[in-house]
Order: structure tokens, then C-alpha cells, then sequence
């Protein structure tokens, strides 16, 4: 299936979830998740399956204001 | 006696908040925050790179170096959800209560979306977040954020990043005359004057990044800051006297010499 990730698409198996997702990325803590703009805890990264045409982020610290 | 920054519940030594964004280097910024010892540093979430940079992980473990609280913002946010989804983000990364909300309204001036600010304060606050809303000077505006339970404001001095201090005297004073909770001005103060007239008039606070950050010597700068602070607040606690309209002489009139009464 399509998604994207941080607006990049990408291509994952059927019925992948969202640690599956991680998995294809150089992803390093600390960071957070939202799919389709809602917070996807950490807890729920390998419960939470992902759809066709799901948006996901993964964002971390940077400076800020 | 202690004169410390009281925020739901918290004593803070210091009343200035420092933004960590814009610095020449991470260690002028680690310099800077070192000499102002702020109450605060404020950082925020963005995306990482599908690589993950070296520079990402560098200011994560700046941060824990520092030691100071981290107060992670909701910048960029311009809906309800966003600002929702980005402040639960923020309290898993950083493992705090404590969310800057940012609902931007306008691209150019970077002020609060005013109309859904409200909302995302209210579902915060009943989300167990610490909210520090930053907000414009609008005095219905900020008691609406008080109403669903913001324990403090922020309203803006002028747009983020203009260096302009306080464009709307009257608004704040208005703000600081009727709001009985912690105020701190965030965004747009450019001089430690700006800082210290706030503090002058009453405000509890003050949250500063670019006004540091881009100064020429930004250590001396942040320092400057924390001292500007610190002398407003001390004026206001002192009590200034009223503005007089005749002159009056300091000295003793009393003994003038070569004075002479001249008969009528």
C-alpha cells in the first residue's frame, strides 16, 4: 500500500503497522509519531495498523521558540 | 525574601524564558543560556530526516546538558488538531506537562489564530498539559483562556521575531490591570528595555529568543536580558514614585545662597 511519511511516499506491505513503518527508516530516539494528524503513542506502534493513503510523521526535538 | 515566578504551582528563581532557535552555534546558545539562567528554554518538534542527522541528536543532548526545564512549543501549528497532535508529541519526546501553544493565524505576522485558540487551550487543559498560550493583547481573548483554565498568558509585545517591543502599551497595561494570573510577554521584544518595562508595569514574565539570538554578542546579550528582568521587577516591587507635572527642586530651597526677599 501508498502512505507517506514525513510527505515522502513510501510503499508497505498490506496490513503494515506503524513499527513497520519505522523499521524502513534511519530513525533514531528521540522522536514521536501522528498518523493522519492524530498522536500515535510509542505503546502503540506495533498494534497500530496503518491504511492505503495514510500520512505519517515522525518528528523529534529541534530549537525552537 | 522570596520573589519567585509562580506558574501552576511551580516556583521558578528566574522570570525570564529564553527560546533556543536562531543562535550562530550551539555552543553560543549553550553559552547564552548559561548566562541568563532563564526559568525555561523553549524548543519545538519538527520533522526528522529519513537519514536522522548527527545536528538532531546534538541538540537533544544539549538540552539534557543544560538542565534547565524544557518548555516545548506548538510553532507552526495553524488548527486545533495540529496544536493537539504536536503538544501530545511534545510531552512523550520531551516528558513533560509543560506546552507553549502556539495556533497561528497569519503566515506573515505570525499572530494567534484567535478564534481556535481558545479550543486548544480548553482540550489541553483537560488533558492534564500545562498550558502557556501565546496569545495577542486582546483583553476578552486572554480572559476566555483564563475561563477554560489557563493558569497563565502570554500575550505578544509585537510579531515574533520584530524586535519591535511592546507596539500596544495601553493593551498590556489593560491586560495586567484586570487579569489577576500570571502574565509574561512573549514574542517580539528586541532591548532589555523592553524587557524591563514590562516587568515595570507589573508583568510577571518575559519569553524572548530572536531578540538574544541575533544580537551581536548573544551571551553579553542574554545577560543583559536577565539583568533587565531582574531590575524591573525590583522596580515594580519598589514601588516607582508618580509622575509629577511642576518641577520641584531636589535640593533644599531653604539657605539658597544670594538669595534676597525683595519688599513688595
Amino acid at each position: 500500500m501508498n502512505v507517506t511519511i514525513n510527505q515522502q511516499a513510501a510503499t508497505l506491505p498490506a496490513h503494515a503497522t506503524v513499527q513497520d513503518a519505522l523499521a524502513t527508516l534511519a530513525t533514531r530516539p528521540p522522536f514521536a509519531v501522528a498518523v493522519n494528524t492524530r498522536f500515535v503513542p510509542n505503546t502503540q506502534y506495533a498494534s497500530h495498523a496503518l491504511h492505503e493513503g495514510d500520512r505519517i510523521e515522525v518528528i523529534a526535538p529541534v530549537t525552537g521558540g | 525574601m522570596n520573589d519567585s515566578l509562580t506558574l501552576y504551582g511551580h516556583a521558578f528563581a528566574s522570570r525570564l524564558l529564553l527560546g533556543t532557535a536562531r543562535y550562530p552555534s550551539p555552543a553560543v546558545l549553550e553559552a547564552a543560556v548559561q548566562r541568563a539562567r532563564p526559568a525555561m528554554v523553549t524548543a519545538s518538534l519538527r520533522r526528522q530526516g529519513i537519514n536522522a542527522t548527527h545536528a538532531g541528536e546534538s541538540f537533544w543532548e544539549l538540552l539534557k546538558r543544560l538542565g534547565v526545564p524544557v518548555l516545548p512549543n506548538t510553532a507552526g501549528c495553524h488548527s486545533v488538531q495540529e496544536a493537539v497532535t504536536t503538544a501530545q508529541m511534545a510531552r512523550e519526546v520531551f516528558g513533560t506537562p509543560w506546552i507553549k501553544l502556539e495556533v497561528i493565524g497569519d503566515d506573515y505576522t505570525l499572530q494567534p489564530d484567535t478564534l481556535n485558540l481558545v479550543e486548544a487551550a480548553s482540550l489541553l487543559i483537560k488533558d492534564g498539559f500545562l498550558v502557556l498560550p501565546y496569545t495577542t493583547d486582546d483583553l476578552v481573548l486572554c480572559q476566555r483562556l483564563v475561563d477554560v483554565g489557563c493558569q497563565a498568558v502570554m500575550p505578544w509585545a509585537a510579531p515574533i521575531g520584530t524586535g519591535r517591543g511592546p507596539q500596544n502599551p495601553y493593551a498590556l497595561q489593560t491586560l495586567r490591570e484586570r487579569l489577576p494570573v500570571p502574565l509574561l510577554v512573549d514574542a517580539g521584544l528586541g532591548l532589555p528595555s523592553h524587557a524591563c518595562q514590562v516587568m515595570e508595569w507589573g508583568f510577571d514574565g518575559v519569553l524572548l529568543n530572536t531578540a538574544v539570538a541575533l544580537s551581536q554578542d548573544p551571551v553579553a546579550m542574554a545577560g543583559a536580558f536577565a539583568d533587565a528582568v531582574a531590575a524591573g521587577r525590583a522596580a515594580h516591587s519598589a514601588g516607582a514614585m508618580a509622575p509629577q507635572q511642576a518641577a520641584q527642586p531636589s535640593t533644599p530651597v531653604l539657605g539658597t545662597p544670594f538669595w534676597h526677599h525683595d519688599k513688595a
